[in-house]
């Protein structure tokens, strides 16, 4: 297993950034070679706000430390939108990271971002992919306003596309290398507050796990949020977690999953392309996902991201990773997403 | 308050959108939004007719005012060209869709206004939009009617709530998410780029159910809209009192003079008139802090 971050890369080298959910996750992920961990709050101030999961002001100095010790910088997410009543919940997030000393902000609201700039001049932000900057003039907005230092791509944009706004960013990109596939723009999606009353913009979470409920009935296996049928299953099919956009539902006599099927991203096999067109970090989906998870997936990119430096003439992904990486797939089977574009 | 005609979300001819604007003339709207805010491959009317088209109904209606609104999600360099043209159009002014058309206008010192699809969910957000030239905004659809009192509750203490209109998405399919992907064309079996324009064959959008025929969302190419229509006539009176200044009636191919009616009577306080357009299967839950599909009175 290659665990190496060799010294004299590490500037050039695409950076690896994994997710952590909780304690154990970030341990495996900064012992599989990830250069930085994104966390978040255990409260809506993250978009992964789901019981069980994230840091408070108790485990966060250790993790922090534990990080920092092996040369692993943190990232805190603070990537949802607070109304007026919560605003002061944001306001407290963000200085508590400051105060931590973790290495960067990924923020994507206005609001929030002002205050860390005004606040915490010093502390980089990261604009979230629920910022949802899909242009460089929108990434000129938030440099210009808010000096922020790298932006995190929604996951709409074809390798093309980004190619074309890498030449003309004003910041450092992160892209989206593998985990869960969001088909709609971040931070620009109502389907599940349509739904169920809770967002990821306003509450962190998509397609709430309280408002889900599965049933056995004699037409099969019913998936439900708030009541509305998701999908119903027969016997021999994997049922998969009730996320709207990838449910089963029917326009006129057809009934074919409307959206999206659920699959995973992968882009192991484009790495060199990022690479050329000057992507500063590759970003893994999944701070919901077990330690394992993080585990397998930060080992694997480990070894292409290594694999790749040390002789970029000659890469190529090999079976192993694609067999490990399927194992831990939503809907067992990965996709280049947006960045290749087979149905357009 | 005062009642806004907004932009046309959805795929129509160049004769049907000439016919339905100039119908509208004759409606009482205080406000018209023209342009296309949803696909760049619609080109029905491409920019230099839009403009035309916001020329000649302000000429035929000096008071009426006429807004031009820009696209949603910007993905491409041309997209960003057009985006140019409508922010330097220099005669009228600009709804803002996306952050880029924010930046472009800020930069060029261009009172302007937002629409719901930029993320304004707080009051040091609006007030930050306020110093860059912001006269007006859309709140997102997912809001409530709660959060804007609190919203406009704090911008009155901090002396803008004069400056800045409110404008709240009251009628018509909401647009509730963007994609690069479209999906009119996926329920033809028909990639992006191959996708005959099939939008145009759904003048309300493409009705997505759930297997229990629960109308659930309704496609719009790569937006993904409410299956109910938004409706808030019932609620006008409270927004009034919260401090909403315009009324947004999206435009449907069914029934728009009756809706607008219906409007203007409850806004001019006439009661006891039954409104002409259907509404058992209308949604408002998003003002009353429940879910948007729910319908609460």
């Amino acid at each position: 297993m290659s665990n190496s971050k060799p010294e004299s890369y590490v500037k050039a080298m695409i950076e690896l950034v994994c997710p952590a959910g909780n304690f154990p996750a970030l341990k495996e992920a900064v012992n599989n070679g990830a250069n930085a961990v994104y966390i978040g709050f255990k409260d809506d101030t993250n978009a992964r706000h789901f019981a069980g999961l994230n840091f408070n002001e108790k485990n966060l100095p250790k993790a922090i430390a534990y990080a920092h010790q092996r040369g692993t910088k943190v990232f805190v997410a603070i990537n949802t939108y607070p109304q007026p009543s919560g605003w002061l919940r944001w306001k407290k997030a963000v200085d508590l990271a400051a105060t931590l000393g973790v290495d960067a902000l990924i923020v994507a609201d206005i609001g929030v971002l002002d205050y860390a700039a005004q606040t915490y001049p010093e502390l980089s932000r990261h604009l979230s992919v629920q910022g949802s900057a899909t242009s460089y003039e929108s990434l000129n907005y938030y440099q210009k306003n808010f000096g922020i230092k790298r932006a995190v791509l929604p996951r709409v944009l074809s390798v093309a596309q980004v190619a074309q706004l890498a030449k003309k960013s004003p910041v450092e990109l992160e892209v989206f290398g593998f985990g869960s596939l969001c088909i709609m723009a971040e931070g620009r999606c109502h389907l599940s507050s349509y739904v169920t009353g809770e967002s990821p913009n306003t509450c962190g979470a998509c397609s709430p796990a309280k408002s889900v409920r599965w049933e056995q009935t004699s037409q099969g296996l019913e998936s439900r949020l708030n009541n509305v049928l998701i999908d119903r299953y027969e016997d021999n099919e994997n049922a998969g977690y009730p996320t709207l956009c990838k449910g089963r539902f029917s326009i006129g006599e057809n009934t074919f999953h409307v959206l999206e099927e659920p699959t995973s991203l992968n882009t192991i096999a484009i790495l060199p392309e990022l690479d050329t067109i000057g992507i500063k970090a590759i970003k893994i989906e999944g701070r919901q996902r077990s330690p394992a998870y993080t585990q397998q997936v930060t080992r694997v990119w480990r070894q292409a991201i290594d694999q790749y430096y040390a002789d970029p003439e000659h890469y190529i992904p090999q079976e192993t990773w694609s067999a490990a990486l399927n194992k831990v797939s939503e809907g067992s089977q990965t996709t280049l997403g947006a960045y290749s574009r087979p149905w357009q | 308050m005062k009642l806004s005609l907004g932009p046309l979300l959805y795929f129509w001819s160049f004769d049907d959108i000439q016919t339905f604007y100039q119908s509208m003339l004759e409606q009482p709207v205080d406000i018209i939004y023209l342009g296309e805010t949803v696909c760049s491959k619609r080109r029905s009317l491409n920019f230099e007719q839009w403009l035309e088209l916001a020329q000649t109904l302000k000429q035929q209606s000096p008071d009426t005012e006429i807004v031009l609104s820009t696209l949603s999600l910007i993905e491409a360099e041309s997209e960003l060209k057009t985006l140019r043209r409508y922010c330097n159009n220099g005669e009228f002014s600009i709804e803002a869709n996306d952050m880029a058309a924010v930046h472009l206008l800020s930069e060029q010192h261009v009172p302007f206004s937002t629409g719901p699809t930029i993320n304004i969910y707080n009051t040091r957000t609006l007030s930050l939009l306020y110093g860059q030239g912001l006269r007006r905004w859309v709140m997102p659809v997912e809001l409530s009617g709660n959060t804007l009192k609190e919203i406009l509750q704090e911008l009155k203490a901090s002396g803008l709530a004069d400056r800045l209109e409110t404008e709240i998405f009251s009628y018509g399919h909401m647009p509730l998410a963007l994609s690069a992907r479209c999906f009119t064309a996926r329920a033809h079996n028909l990639p992006k780029d191959q996708c005959d324009l099939k939008c145009l064959e759904y003048p309300d959008g493409l009705q997505v159910k759930s297997q229990e025929e629960q109308s659930l969302f309704t496609l719009n190419g790569i937006q993904t809209m409410s299956g109910q229509r938004n409706d808030l006539l019932d609620a006008l009176p409270e927004m009034q009192s919260v401090g909403v200044d315009i009324v947004r009636l999206s435009p449907q191919a069914m029934q728009m003079p009756e809706v607008i009616q219906a409007y203007h009577n409850a806004l001019k306080g006439k009661e006891g008139i039954t409104a002409g357009y259907a509404r058992d299967e209308n949604c408002n839950g998003y003002w009353y802090g429940e879910p948007g599909m729910y319908q609460s009175m």
